[in-house]
């Protein structure tokens, strides 16, 4: 490793780590504006053209509100917690490709942060890791609806990490590989994996919707019954920090719907259309590719606002249910299947 | 305080119970309801209400008012369908003097109590969809409130504390094209209420929220004198428009939906199709809505008109002994109940000959509801409890008065 791959990862980093960042407040304001459109309301539409400025002005308000910390906690955790959501949600990203390569100054910068072997593993791993922000916020807010929130959510976030674990086997079992960019590759040169692994596909959507803790899955904060849930104590910029990684969480699993299914950043007919009659290749095609990823999880960010503002929300043991007794099963029989088409040789 | 500011779990233990205190400021209670819960987890073990955060003394308040004046105070009880409120008392009023009302006043007055329904049962559908989860509801039945409200607005001149009914009859005459505005509000509200159906009626979720929670039995519903929606739901074929019909009541063709479990969907489903039969009483009643006058002929009773004040002697006179001294109703005592929004609104007045009740006793369909909450709560999840108060549709404006 060079000096010229060191830099470009520093790169990759900040800009990943900052687009993840300045997502949020776009995706602040087409929640806000997505949520008036379906209420038939206007939304946000004062500061800036249409409302646009919104979030900026509302993380100022953020950033310059009093840091209250309420005597009643436990204060190591209690600050800690956003934080560990916060880092959860960001590190999770790393590994997932959303293009293929750039071509500088004669060398290839793959557009990936981290291209490891263990790519998938790695991510369940930090995703994972989010359920200790909440748990760790609920208990150490040292409130009972805090503590109600947290609870829920560890048991929801374990119990789904199950089914979506097990809906992202099938599909390794059909990839047989572990790396995210070689399952995108294969993609791009077969067919994307939804349409033989269709089921798995809705069990991991269904799945990432309840690991994002967003309706109808929002127990842990279901304002109607637990007023804020885990962060009912938290204020200014610690409750910003779940909130950004609720919605980093939010692209990261609409991020790892469409690598694993969706073909990642790969281009409708790209063999044959791009790469084939129109001849495209190098930083044309890698710019395509960005935009073809962009859009695709900009789709899944904006059903996560649809279904949010549609459906009304389950019972803590019906999810569990759900979970337990349709989803898993289900997934497992799913991860039969695609057993089963690895040994009639269909993914070729 | 020492020990609240320790650093450490401090969660007030029953052996496995969690005592947790629901309101009276909590996003689903409805205003200032609050509950003590005793939670094993989350199953609920006990619940015990507490009430009277609003408490402001309405049947002391009608002692040292004139009988017109505490019409004002009605207004305040269920906040959500004024115009009913109003009615119900003037027409206990009315009963104590034993005064016809002409018919063009009855029908407006049923237009108003229908219409004060379904704006209760919109603002209940909202509410009670938001407390399940689904937010969005609530915006479609709040705008078609709105439009309620500016019908409201036109017609009595406020929004909200309406005021409007008068002993004998009604403030002023129905401005015009008022009525033709209603029938087109009522034409509009429909399908809000159909697309409000097909987001919820049939879905699995709210299915799975609503069914079999929160049961209350056809034998507890009588026993717990529960009215209205709630005690319709469990299965009890009462209505107080079909039982003892008031107001004409029974010139109208309209039904009364009623369910079979006695749970949070059933309650539902009643609400939904009451709204539907509201609909077709206030068309009838825009159909058949007679000219003629608005006020009884019962000088004494009845404010004259302005003009007449100003050019005739004897209305004159009537004119200021009713402002200054008020009505005198005989000697004796009515109890007068509607169904209202929430169930049997009733009013107990006795009369000792004076200007202003000797006593009155509001029987309030609320908070009579609310009392079946402990039936419904105990062994339910904490998310069951939030659709069940939904389902009770308490307004504590009325609850505590």
């Amino acid at each position: 490793m060079d000096l010229f791959d060191v830099v470009a990862t520093i790169v990759k980093v900040a800009l990943v780590v900052g687009i993840l960042i300045s997502t949020v407040p776009v995706l602040t304001w087409v929640e806000r504006r997505g949520s008036a459109f379906i209420q038939l309301r206007l939304g946000p539409n004062r500061v800036g053209p249409l409302g646009l400025l919104q979030p900026l002005a509302d993380g100022i308000k953020f950033l310059f509100k009093e840091d209250v910390i309420p005597p009643h906690v436990y204060k190591l955790f209690y600050v800690a917690a956003p934080a560990v959501s916060f880092i959860a949600a960001v590190l999770a990203f790393a590994v997932i490709p959303f293009g293929s390569a750039f071509v500088v100054d004669g060398r290839t910068v793959p557009l990936v942060i981290l291209d490891v072997d263990v790519g998938v593993l790695f991510l369940l791993a930090a995703s994972g890791m989010g359920v200790f922000g909440i748990i760790l916020a609920g208990w150490s807010s040292n409130n009972k609806y805090s503590m109600l929130g947290g609870l829920r959510s560890s048991a929801q976030m374990i119990s789904y990490e199950l089914s979506l674990g097990l809906a992202i086997v099938s599909v390794l079992i059909y990839a047989g590989t572990l790396r995210p960019v070689e399952i995108v590759q294969q993609q791009i040169g077969g067919t994307w994996n939804v349409f033989p692994l269709f089921i798995g596909f809705l069990i991991l959507l269904v799945s990432a919707f309840a690991e994002t803790n967003r309706l109808p899955f929002d127990l842990p904060e279901a304002e109607t019954e637990l007023v804020a849930g885990y962060h009912t104590e938290y204020s200014s910029m610690k409750f910003s920090m779940f909130f950004m990684a609720e919605y980093i969480n939010m692209i990261t699993g609409s991020a790892l719907v469409t690598t694993l299914f969706l073909g990642g950043y790969a281009l409708p007919f790209q063999r044959l259309v791009f790469e084939g009659w129109l001849g495209l290749e190098g930083n044309l095609l890698a710019v395509l590719e960005l935009l073809s990823f962009t859009a695709k999880v900009g789709f899944f960010l904006w059903l996560f606002v649809w279904v949010r503002w549609t459906l009304p929300r389950f019972r803590f043991d019906q999810l569990m249910r759900l979970g337990w007794k349709v989803l898993i099963p289900l997934a497992l029989v799913h991860v039969v299947w695609a057993s089963l088409l690895v040994m009639w040789g269909v993914p070729a | 305080m020492s020990e609240m500011l320790q650093s450490g779990p401090r969660v007030e233990r029953d052996g496995d119970r969690v005592v947790i205190n629901m309101g009276p400021s909590h996003p689903s209670t409805h205003g200032v309801l609050r509950l003590v819960l005793e939670v094993d987890g989350e199953v609920v073990r006990s619940c015990r209400p507490e009430i009277g955060y609003l408490h402001r003394g309405f049947e002391k308040i009608a002692e040292n008012k004139t009988w017109q004046q505490f019409v004002t105070w009605t207004d305040r009880m269920d906040y959500l369908a004024p115009l009913s409120n109003n009615v119900a008392y003037i027409m206990a009023v009315e009963k104590l003097l034993d005064l016809e009302v002409p018919p063009r006043c009855r029908y407006l007055r049923v237009i108003c109590c229908e219409l004060a329904r379904i704006s209760a049962h919109l603002l209940w559908l909202g509410t009670s969809a938001l407390d399940i989860g689904a937010a969005t509801v609530f915006f479609y039945t709040f705008q078609q409130r709105e439009i309620l409200y500016d019908l409201y607005e036109k017609l009595t001149g406020a929004r909200l504390t309406t005021s409007f009914v008068r002993i004998g009859g009604m403030a002023r005459d129905i401005p015009e094209g008022w009525l033709e505005e209603v029938g087109r509000f009522i034409d509009q509200v429909i399908p809000v209420i159909d697309e409000v159906e097909a987001l919820l009626t049939r879905n699995r979720i709210w299915l799975d929220r609503t069914q079999n929670v929160g049961v209350l039995s056809r034998e507890d519903a009588i026993a717990l004198g529960v009215s209205g929606p709630v005690l319709r739901a469990s299965g009890v074929e009462w209505d107080l428009r079909k039982a003892q019909p008031y107001l004409g009541y029974d010139e109208f063709d309209f039904e009364i939906p009623y369910g079979s479990v006695g749970d949070v969907y059933d309650r539902y489903l009643v609400r939904i199709y009451e709204m539907r039969e509201s609909a077709k009483i206030v068309r009838q009643a825009l159909e058949r809505i007679p000219d003629g006058p608005m006020n009884a002929d019962a000088p004494k009773i009845v404010l004259p008109p302005k003009e007449k004040v100003l050019t005739s002697m004897e209305d004159l006179i009537h004119h200021f002994i009713i402002l200054t001294e008020g009505i005198h109703p005989p000697k004796g005592e009515v109890y007068h109940a509607i169904e209202g929004a929430k169930g049997e609104l009733g009013f107990y007045v006795v009369s000792d000959g004076g200007p202003s009740a000797w006593r009155c006793r509001i029987r309030p369909a609320a908070f009579i509801n609310l009392a079946a909450i402990e039936r419904m709560a105990i062994g339910q999840m904490i998310p069951d409890i939030v659709a069940i108060i939904g389902s009770l549709d308490p307004v504590m404006g009325e609850v505590d008065r």
